[in-house]
């Protein structure tokens, strides 16, 4: 990890990951707000998705390995950077210069992979069974896509809704400081910057609040 | 007005250090911090105690020698300063006050609030300057056309006074900002673009090897710098090393 070796290079390759995610994130809400009006597309999108092989094989990998490189390297860099102040002040007035979100990444990244978890043993997990043990890829149950009732069965119970609404408060605290931070990391700091920093802003509350109004949704109307 | 101070002591570099409570009467709010610190230790003296030892030079705000980490901030709540242009009418009597010095493991406390600082020369010497020829023949600097912009924001980054506020106020002691200015100022120039990729990659290195740690753009030491450096320069100085990697 040679490449790697300068906190300079951590922290562009923090940002790419981080990036790569960011266009990741506005993918999946699209397929899912299908679900708000039509059972249908949002059936047909997700098996697409599931089957496609560029997908699965291509993407999901690359996919796979970004998250884990993100939040690998964020604990790496949050132990790293504790490290470097071993005896800590008896007053540190961190609000008077920064905003929490930026001093509390880990926290919210911490929620969110606790959140990947449940999610990954939801729908991920359940999906690669059917698939690539069972050998099923027909998506079907009972002469129809399965996708869509798996859906709306999963946001039945409310501790999974609350889960989900949390996870997503937190991601948007995440984006809220690490969108335009990870265009600084790489080095992008000139007269567009206000420009970033209002789209992350909008990103940071949008695309969260898509997540949540999903799980909302198929909460009540079910 | 009356004020208690807690106040960190320790005797010497291997020594455990505590924080002690002070007590000062009638200082007067036009008094500067430091002369505050001043009396303080004149009664010390007085009652045959040691007394605290801190840094100072300039009093002027102009050499960077002054370092107190005041009520959890550097240079204390005020901005645009340092400790030694910071008044004691910023306080109310009464009020309790906290004084430590940095906080972070290349700055390891020497004595009482004063810290090592060797790190920041360590990361000038890896390449914080220009090599020019003063044999005599040496060319006038201002026989070099620079556009006004770029003088500008080199003069800005070398304002930096090379303090270690930034790190002090950095949750993760990163110190960044000073070495993206002492990288910019010379950036920014035709005379400084010379030895631009072995600068950027070599103080960098020295930044790591100190064990400065890594920034995460909460962007606290361009609020706490008195000199007022901007982010822009940590930008530049990713840009920079991104360049010198790459190419
Ligand atoms: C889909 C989910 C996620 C997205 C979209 C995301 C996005 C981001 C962004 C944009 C940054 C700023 C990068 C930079 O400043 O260069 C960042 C930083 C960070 N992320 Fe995430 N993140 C996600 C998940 C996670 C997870 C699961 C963790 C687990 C611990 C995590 C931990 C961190 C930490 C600690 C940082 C700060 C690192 C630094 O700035 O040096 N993130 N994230
Ligand atoms: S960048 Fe500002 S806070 Fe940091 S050393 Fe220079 S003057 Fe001090
Ligand atoms: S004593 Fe010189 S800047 Fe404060």
């Amino acid at each position: 990890m040679s490449v790697l070796s300068s906190s300079i290079a951590r922290k562009v390759a923090m940002a790419l990951s981080a990036l790569f995610l960011i266009i990741f994130l506005i993918i999946h809400l699209a397929v899912n707000l299908t679900s708000l009006f039509s059972a249908e597309v949002f059936n047909e999108a997700s098996h697409f998705m599931g089957t496609n092989p560029l997908i699965q094989f291509a993407m999901q990998p690359v996919l796979i390995f970004g998250v884990v490189f993100h939040f690998v390297m964020g604990f790496v860099l949050e132990l790293r950077n504790k490290g470097a102040r071993n005896v800590k002040y008896a007053k540190f007035n961190g609000a008077a210069s920064s905003s929490w979100a930026s001093r509390n990444m880990i926290i919210s990244g911490a929620v969110i992979l606790a959140f990947l978890v449940i999610h990954f043993l939801d729908f991920w997990i359940p999906e690669i069974n059917t698939k690539y043990v069972l050998g099923d890829m027909t998506g079907m149950h009972n002469g129809e896509f399965r996708y869509f009732e798996e859906l709306q069965h999963k946001f039945v119970p409310m501790w999974r809704v609350a889960a989900y609404v949390v996870a997503f408060v937190l991601l948007g605290m995440h984006l809220m400081h690490g969108f335009q931070s990870a265009f600084q990391s790489m080095g992008f700091n000139n007269k567009y910057s206000s420009c970033v920093k209002t789209f992350g802003k909008c990103y940071s509350i949008v695309i969260p609040l898509g997540f949540i109004i999903v799980a909302l949704f198929h909460h009540f109307n079910h | 007005m009356n004020l208690t101070l807690k106040i960190w002591r320790q005797k010497g570099p291997q020594e455990k250090g505590q924080m002690v409570e002070y007590k000062v009467t009638d200082i007067s709010e036009h008094m500067s911090f430091l002369e505050m610190m001043d009396i303080l230790n004149e009664g010390l003296v007085a009652k045959g105690e040691v007394p605290i030892a801190f840094d100072h030079d300039c009093r002027e705000g102009i050499c960077g020698m002054c370092s107190l980490h005041i009520n959890g901030e550097p240079h204390g709540p005020d901005r645009g300063i340092t400790t030694c242009q910071l008044h004691m009418r910023t306080f109310k009597d009464g009020d309790t006050i906290y004084i430590e010095p940095w906080r972070a493991k290349a700055f390891p406390v020497i004595k009482d609030l004063i810290v090592d600082r060797m790190a920041f020369e360590r990361i000038q010497q890896a390449g914080g300057y220009i090599s020019v020829n003063t044999s005599g023949n040496t060319q006038d600097a201002n026989a070099i056309p620079i556009p006004k912009l770029d003088a500008d924001l080199s003069m800005d980054a070398a304002a930096c006074i090379g303090c270690g506020a930034c790190v002090a106020s950095c949750k993760n002691s990163s110190a960044m900002l000073f070495v993206s200015a002492k990288v910019s100022q010379f950036a920014l120039l035709p005379q400084g673009k010379v030895e631009a990729a072995d600068r950027v990659r070599n103080m960098v290195k020295q930044m790591d090897d100190e064990g400065f740690g890594n920034c995460t753009n909460t962007g606290a030491c361009e609020v706490e710098c008195p000199k007022g450096i901007s982010l822009e320069n940590i930008a530049r100085m990713n840009r920079e090393y991104l360049k010198a990697s790459i190419i």
